[in-house]
């Protein structure tokens, strides 16, 4: 309503509505500012006051906190025991980005192509309820079934194949007593409970790919593998890209999983959470958290030069 | 057509892959009843409803699980006035800075729940804030302003513009407009995201860890189990517990926006 409004203005609603329509930029920062201002102090803020942290040290004698600008918190990050928890960690995050894309790929795959109607809600719903039920829930189902007395231990046995978990098990590195003190188990953990993620990016990416183009694909003389490889493969990837964002990203702030599942030796997320509690080195833990966020940002950039996010 | 059939191998992965998905979770369900308390043995020796009154009577449940319902009602709350504001702001205006806003929105939870907790604990430190029940839900609340964002967000820009246009014809202002125009048909999306808010806030472990103190919220009291178990059945109790309240929000919050293919829960 302009100035020139037909109808009386009846009180302060309306005075502030004839405001709003003459200035439309003001009702969008009275609505901003409130979320805005949450999100900026609280968040940001506390963004800050990581990067802030991990600039501190502890002074070695008292064991406080030394509010002075250095750079000797990184550098222990370069100490070999560190560097080994840094390489541990991202190769566990390659791990698992890498066997979700497999697994993933099928339901993706027959999800987008495939499914209809009601068996589209259902692999949409298939895919949801996992990712949305509880994650402590999800980890304490995988320490049943790896416990060595428990599901897998039994299922070997019954079905005679128990010399094959032993052989798995007797894998140097990522084998161990039982599975849920192995690599393999963490990985297992961290496939299952991260695969959703995967699932949905790369599902949004197949369901562009038109049907005519794997027609025109097999009319040109290709087999399914080679329609796959030189078609779909390539239209997916930025998908799989885009998942691997996530899976990559969730694996290496996880300090749960390897907790509960896992050998003793530690990933970023474990050294993040002790240094902070039990040893009481809040900057070096700052440090340590500052890790993942300079991986993910690398890690998107050459993902942005290599064109991932063009197709998107 | 032939090409319109799945390959075997395929339908068959496809199903392996689902059923990974899912089945792990039965075995929470089966371990409740077992009557072996000390390993996971499988299968169970025994069956029995012992430990859902064992549960009930353990007073070290009670508190934890008050504390969650609490910290998951305000944080919603909070989460839905927030979360709210900023979509409407969002819906249709395009201005300076806007994708920087929304990224600003998404980044509580797409970086991982380690940064977000080991920010909070970093600025706790600094500004000497103790430990408390509105420290967690702090962090909480951040998180999930952008669940209800994104299906307020959504709803609004299903929502006709000419609806609005029209109310404002007919003479009502702008509260009014609100009021009766664009609060109902946005009713039910908010109730979805409210409820993925609350199962989200319910649920979370790894954030509460670094604002909680000394304080235990019902997924805490299950990490610690989970690290030295007591009763070990009891602690498949309380799992069933925070699946159900978990599960069941999720369940309707997909009914209530079935349809648009924005569906709830695509921004976890």
């Amino acid at each position: 309503m302009s100035r020139d409004a037909i109808l009386p203005v009846r009180g302060l609603g309306d005075r502030l509505t004839g405001l709003f329509w003459r200035h439309p930029g003001l009702m969008v920062a009275l609505m901003l500012a409130l979320p805005l201002g949450w999100l900026v102090l609280v968040y940001l803020g506390s963004l800050a006051a990581l990067l802030v942290q991990s600039f501190f040290s502890i002074d070695e004698f008292s064991g406080l906190i030394r509010r002075e600008f250095t750079l000797s918190t990184y550098a222990e990050l370069l100490r070999a025991q560190n560097l080994d928890i840094i390489l541990r960690t991202v190769t566990m995050a390659a791990a698992v980005t890498l066997g979700c894309a497999v697994i993933g790929f099928p339901i993706a795959y027959f999800a987008a192509r495939y499914a209809r109607g009601g068996w589209k809600a259902l692999f949409y719903l298939g895919v949801m309820l996992p990712l949305w039920s509880s994650y402590l829930v999800k980890v304490y189902a995988w320490k049943l079934i790896l416990a060595r007395e428990g599901i897998i231990t039994w299922a070997t046995g019954a079905t005679g194949t128990t010399p094959v978990l032993e052989a798995v098990l007797a894998i140097p590195v990522i084998g161990g007593v039982s599975l849920s003190t192995s690599y393999i188990g963490t990985w297992s953990v961290f496939v299952y409970v991260w695969l959703p993620y995967m699932i949905l990016p790369m599902q949004a990416a197949l369901e562009r790919v038109p049907n005519s183009m794997l027609e025109a694909s097999a009319d040109l003389g290709a087999s399914r593998w080679q329609t796959f490889r030189t078609v779909v493969f390539p239209l997916a990837l930025p998908g799989i890209i885009a998942g691997s964002i996530f899976t990559f990203s969730l694996t290496m702030g996880d300090y749960i999983i390897p907790q509960i599942v896992g050998s003793s030796r530690r990933f970023i997320g474990q050294a993040v959470y002790q240094l902070q509690g039990t040893a009481g080195n809040i900057p070096l833990a700052a440090a340590f958290a500052v890790v993942p966020i300079v991986i993910m940002v690398i890690y998107l950039t050459i993902a942005r030069r290599k064109g991932a996010f063009d197709a998107l | 057509m032939r090409s319109d059939r799945p390959p075997l191998a395929l339908t068959l992965a496809a199903a392996a892959g689902l059923a990974f998905l899912h089945l792990p979770i039965l075995l929470i369900f089966l371990y409740a009843f077992t009557t072996d308390e000390r390993t996971y043995a499988f299968p169970p020796p025994g069956l029995t409803t012992q430990w859902f009154a064992v549960a009930w009577n353990r007073a070290d449940i009670w508190p934890p699980l008050f504390l969650s319902l609490k910290v998951a009602a305000i944080s919603t709350t909070l989460a839905l006035i927030l979360g709210t504001l900023c979509a409407g702001a969002m819906a249709r205006a395009r201005f300076f800075g806007r994708d920087q806003i929304s990224l600003l929105v998404i980044l509580p939870i797409a970086l991982p729940g380690i940064i977000t907790g080991m920010s909070l604990r970093s600025a706790f430190a600094i500004l000497e804030i103790p430990f408390s029940t509105w420290t967690i839900v702090l962090g909480h609340a951040t998180f999930c302003i952008v669940i209800v964002f994104n299906n307020a967000v959504a709803r609004l820009r299903r929502l006709s513009g000419s609806v609005v246009e029209a109310s404002m014809d007919l003479g009502a202002n702008a509260f009014q407009t609100l009021r009766h125009v664009i609060l109902p048909n946005m009713g039910s999306a908010l109730l979805a995201g409210g409820m993925l808010a609350f199962a989200l806030s319910f649920d979370e472990v790894i954030v509460t860890t670094f604002t909680a103190g000394q304080q235990s919220t019902l997924p805490i009291w299950m990490l610690n189990e989970l690290v030295r178990p007591r009763q070990r059945p009891v602690t498949n109790v309380v799992a069933i517990v925070v699946f159900l309240t978990t599960f069941v929000p999720i369940l309707i919050a997909y009914w209530l926006t079935r349809g648009g293919s924005e569906t709830a829960g695509g921004g976890k």
